[in-house]
């Protein structure tokens, strides 16, 4: 029997028992996901609107309840309106721009985000972890209407998996008892503990931080404004190392305290204490409702490699961040939409195998970029030697008066997608005078077009982006249809365009990936460097 | 030439923890004297006693 491990927000996909159950020979998959958390279910998405059927496992019935991770970045709304169900999240989600940074009592300085304009999709949303999560079933619904293949079994947990060679075999528990399948390429999407990566014998290693966390999150109707608050050593009783406190849909406000290593669990979520910090925080005066809360320790970490023959693992099963920056899910969406084209051009035989292997080494290079930024954050935040303590305050000190102390100050670096530099699919970049934030292995920046915005005007597959220039309408290498998306200075009402892909050039041609994210780009176009490029980028080279 | 006083490091992040690293393993005097040491070999390397003068000011 399958056990739950904890209680749901959402049930939205109830156990029901399927024919493959009592089937005489394990049913075969050509995709088996593992995990319906969020990264599960945009990988599956991902893959099912490119024609491939997936099938997903859950041990659960439905999405856990939490805020948790509460903080959507750009890029990942960007990846979920790709998937048709990022609108919804911004609509639902709170925007908000500007941080105050706090030492003790004293307001060190506050900073606004100050969003560029001409993105479709805002800087950053605050959004509960079970309404993003909810916004991606949705959309598998929508999808299973439209008849798209993406099956979901609630509790139906991995017990044993087996390398067969030309499949992954599984053994899988559910309420009438086990069964087996076989799957062609398994994903594996179950969380930190992973239970697949267990079975496999893998490492995870990384830095654990000493540390305990206290969440409270409150329902008020309080007169805060929508602001990210950060407290260094906060002021009010027993708060701890830091502070945060910030603002959700259906007027939940986050607060998070930093409470040590050395505590009493269960005396900590006792409800009065609870009250007692809040209190402390927010004033005798205010009138709130305990919404959620939990204690959670965390690590930096990594798998040494994502990709082991047949299964890949994704999201917070290959790596983990700590909370600062809002680095978990955001990259763990990266991670499913990097791997989803790659996968299908693999079973289609459009693409060998060791296209797999650049998942890995992409997306291992992004959790390095992460651990590292999360983990500056975390030493700065709670500095562990008498020294860092001394500089840490130092440059609080400091930066209450002079400006340069400011970017030292080091409250978490909000998740921005990394630029693939130098790793295998990444082209040449022959534009000279060309803006550095659309290079080559750069995620494409949104801009605004003539009509809508220029990321949803890129294709599914490859798409060859010419600017004030020529070059013929489609064309394939290897079997592999690359659709051109031809924009000249009429398209781009606002100059946007050209300042984020022209810079000092006056034409440009790019050669972007189903993810969107630029491979190579030359001045004008060139039959045989467009072919040689798109040939590294799908691992032919 | 004026103090700076605006940002004017790159890469931050990196430098504070190039600068943290410095300290790994040293004990409350050893750190001081480093400290010390790095403070006159920067104030040689500005060499002008004007900006020496105020950068002592804005850091008292």
């Amino acid at each position: 029997m399958t056990q739950s491990r904890y209680r749901l927000a959402f049930e939205l996909y109830p156990y029901r028992k399927v024919a493959a159950q009592d089937a005489p020979v394990p049913e075969r998959h050509p995709i088996v996901v593992v995990g319906a958390g969020p990264i599960g279910i945009a990988t599956a998405l991902d893959l099912a609107q490119r024609g491939q059927p997936v099938l997903v496992l859950d041990d659960h019935e439905g999405i856990g309840e939490g805020s948790r991770a509460i903080c959507f970045s750009q890029r990942c709304l960007e990846i979920a309106d790709r998937l048709g169900c990022g609108a919804a999240m911004v609509e639902k989600g709170v925007v908000w721009n500007v941080g105050k940074v706090f030492h003790g009592d004293d307001r060190v300085f506050e900073f606004n985000l100050q969003p560029e304009t001409g993105h479709k999709n805002p800087a950053f949303i605050n959004l509960q972890q079970p309404y993003f999560e909810k916004f991606l079933i949705d959309q598998v619904r929508a999808e299973q209407n439209n008849g798209l293949e993406i099956e979901i079994r609630g509790r139906n947990r991995v017990t044993a998996l087996e390398d067969r060679g030309d499949c992954i075999a599984l053994s899988v528990d559910t309420p009438d008892g086990p069964y087996s399948l076989h799957a062609d390429w398994l994903i594996a999407c179950d969380g930190a503990r992973s239970p697949l990566r267990e079975m496999m014998g893998l490492g995870f290693e990384g830095r654990v931080f000493e540390d305990n966390f206290l969440i409270a999150d409150v329902k008020m109707t309080a007169d805060f404004p929508t602001e990210r608050w950060f407290w260094f050593e906060p002021p009010f009783k027993d708060a701890g190392q830091s502070a945060l406190l910030h603002r959700q849909p259906d007027d939940i406000w986050r607060i998070d305290f930093q409470l040590g290593w050395d505590i009493d669990r269960e005396k900590e979520l006792d409800e009065a204490n609870i009250r007692a910090r809040v209190d402390s925080m927010l004033g005798p005066e205010a009138q709130y409702e305990l919404e959620w809360t939990s204690i959670y320790t965390f690590q930096c970490r990594r798998m040494e490699r994502f990709r082991h023959g047949r299964v890949m693992f994704a999201g917070d099963a290959a790596h983990q961040v700590s909370p600062f920056g809002a680095r978990g899910a955001n990259s763990g969406m990266q991670d499913a939409e990097n791997l989803a084209w790659k996968l299908d051009l693999v079973i289609r035989g459009l693409a060998p195998e060791d296209l797999l292997d650049s998942y890995s080494e992409e997306r291992v290079f992004g959790a390095d970029e992460n651990i590292l930024n999360s983990t500056r954050a975390t030493d700065f935040i709670t500095p562990k030697t008498e020294i860092s303590t001394l500089f840490r305050n130092a440059v609080l000190t400091l930066a209450h008066k002079h400006a340069f102390a400011r970017p030292l100050v080091n409250s978490g670096r909000l998740s921005v997608p990394c630029t693939y530099d130098g790793l295998s699919l990444t082209g040449e970049d022959r534009l000279a005078g060309g803006p550095a934030r659309t290079r080559p292995g750069a995620p494409c920046v949104d801009a605004p077009l003539r009509d809508g915005f220029l990321l949803d005007a890129l294709g599914s597959g490859f798409t060859l982006l010419t600017l004030n220039t020529d070059a013929p309408e489609t064309f394939a290498e290897a079997g592999i249809d690359v659709a051109r998306l031809a924009l000249g200075a009429d398209d781009d009402p606002t100059g946007a365009l050209s300042a984020r892909y022209l810079g000092q050039a006056g034409t440009a041609v790019y050669l972007i990936r189903p993810d969107q994210h630029v491979v190579a780009r030359w001045p004008a176009f060139d039959e045989t460097a467009t072919r040689a490029a798109l040939r590294r980028a799908t691992g032919q080279e | 030439m004026a103090l700076i006083l605006q940002p004017n490091i790159p890469d931050q992040d990196g430098f504070y923890q190039e600068l943290l690293a410095a300290h790994d393993g040293l004990g409350k005097a050893e750190s001081d004297a480093l400290n010390a040491r790095l403070i006159l070999i920067l104030c040689n390397h500005i060499g002008d006693r004007e900006v020496i003068a105020a950068a002592l000011k804005a850091a008292k």
